[in-house]
């Protein structure tokens, strides 16, 4: 599976919503461990997630879910990373910003490659294995037509 | 790079030093005219540390705050919106104003709570260029005999005092020092 990474808003929801086990162990993987300071260490808490009936129409409140979001600033270059993941682990988020801040610089192709696309590849197996589980319990509603 | 210079500068670690910084303007507000140091912010300019430890401790998306004209740049409001996530109103609604004392007048812009509840008013967070324990003379609750404060305008807190239980508190900064005048001191002369 090829895909571009341009936008950054791709990679900030594929690593907000990836498992947190998948990204540790990518993370680990690929070994790159910069050096940062804080901006705003990781904390938790709940947003409110809206939507729109059909994705039209008014929005509506879906529930509340727990975030836990931190930002923090390379020692290196100075890049800004955010990092905006579901749940409540602290290391999840940093890993996340850590990814975040070095898809702006030189280290974007080692991201790229080790950690981004496997979890995009497995995102989207998972994906597609839940589409084939719902898609084996459809069933198709006819109106027979009776008469002339 | 004025976006990165706004996520700079907060509390190292939130917890303890924003309950330092509560501590240390509690006792501010509970002993009028005593000056206490506070460290831990470092806010973008014109932002003195002590408003800025303030604003980190006391402001957060349930508190509106005003930003007089001194301080009224886009910078500041990077910073507070990104550390605090604090709305910026009129000074009719602010819970926090946020100027130097020329720029927060007419001190009647500012809610004074109601009789029922005298805590829906505005505590303003003056900066000054120093602070010093001469001039007006304070007493009331938290003081001993007298305190002493160089206060920016004795005459209109005085009128302020007078307005109680309802009335602003202030909370005066310079630099790295925080005092506090909250609206139950008296202010006399002599």
């Amino acid at each position: 599976m090829t895909q571009e990474w341009n936008d950054r808003k791709t990679w900030m929801s594929l690593l907000a919503k990836v498992p947190v086990e998948a990204l540790a162990l990518a993370w680990d993987e690929a070994d790159l461990g910069p050096d940062y300071r804080w901006l705003r260490r990781p904390e938790t808490g709940a947003v409110m997630v809206r939507g729109r009936m059909g994705g039209t129409g008014l929005p509506f409140n879906l529930g509340e879910m727990t975030v836990t979001r931190c930002a923090l600033e390379l020692a290196d270059g100075g890049a800004v990373g955010h990092g905006y993941v579901q749940g409540r682990d602290k290391g999840h988020a940093e890993r996340a910003a850590l990814c975040d801040a070095l898809m702006q610089t030189e280290a974007r192709g080692a991201v790229v490659e080790t950690i981004l696309t496997p979890l995009a590849t497995q995102a989207a197996q998972v994906k597609g294995q839940r589409a084939e589980r719902a898609a084996a319990t459809k069933v198709d509603f006819f109106t027979m037509v009776r008469g002339e | 790079m004025s976006t990165i210079a706004a996520m700079k500068g907060g509390f190292n670690d939130p917890a303890v030093d924003a309950a330092h910084g509560f501590r240390a303007l509690l006792n501010a507000m509970a002993m009028p005219g005593a000056i206490n140091d506070v460290t831990g912010a470092v806010p973008v300019a014109p932002l003195s540390v002590a408003a800025g430890v303030a604003i980190l401790t006391l402001c957060d998306p349930e508190t509106p705050v005003y930003l007089a004209p001194s301080h009224d740049t886009d910078a500041v409001r990077d910073w507070i919106t990104f550390h605090t996530g604090a709305p910026f109103v009129g000074p009719s609604h602010a819970a926090f104003a946020i100027g130097t004392w020329e720029a927060l007048m007419p001190l009647d812009q500012f809610p004074i709570g109601t009789p029922e509840y005298p805590d829906r008013s505005t505590t303003l967070i003056v900066e000054m260029d120093a602070l010093a324990q001469t001039g007006a003379t304070l007493r009331g609750p938290g003081i001993r005999e007298t305190a002493q404060l160089n206060l920016p305008d004795a005459g209109a807190m005085a009128d302020n005092a007078a307005l109680f239980p309802l009335g602003v508190d202030f909370i005066l900064t310079a630099g790295a020092q925080v005092a506090a005048l909250p609206r139950s001191t008296k202010i006399g002369e002599r």
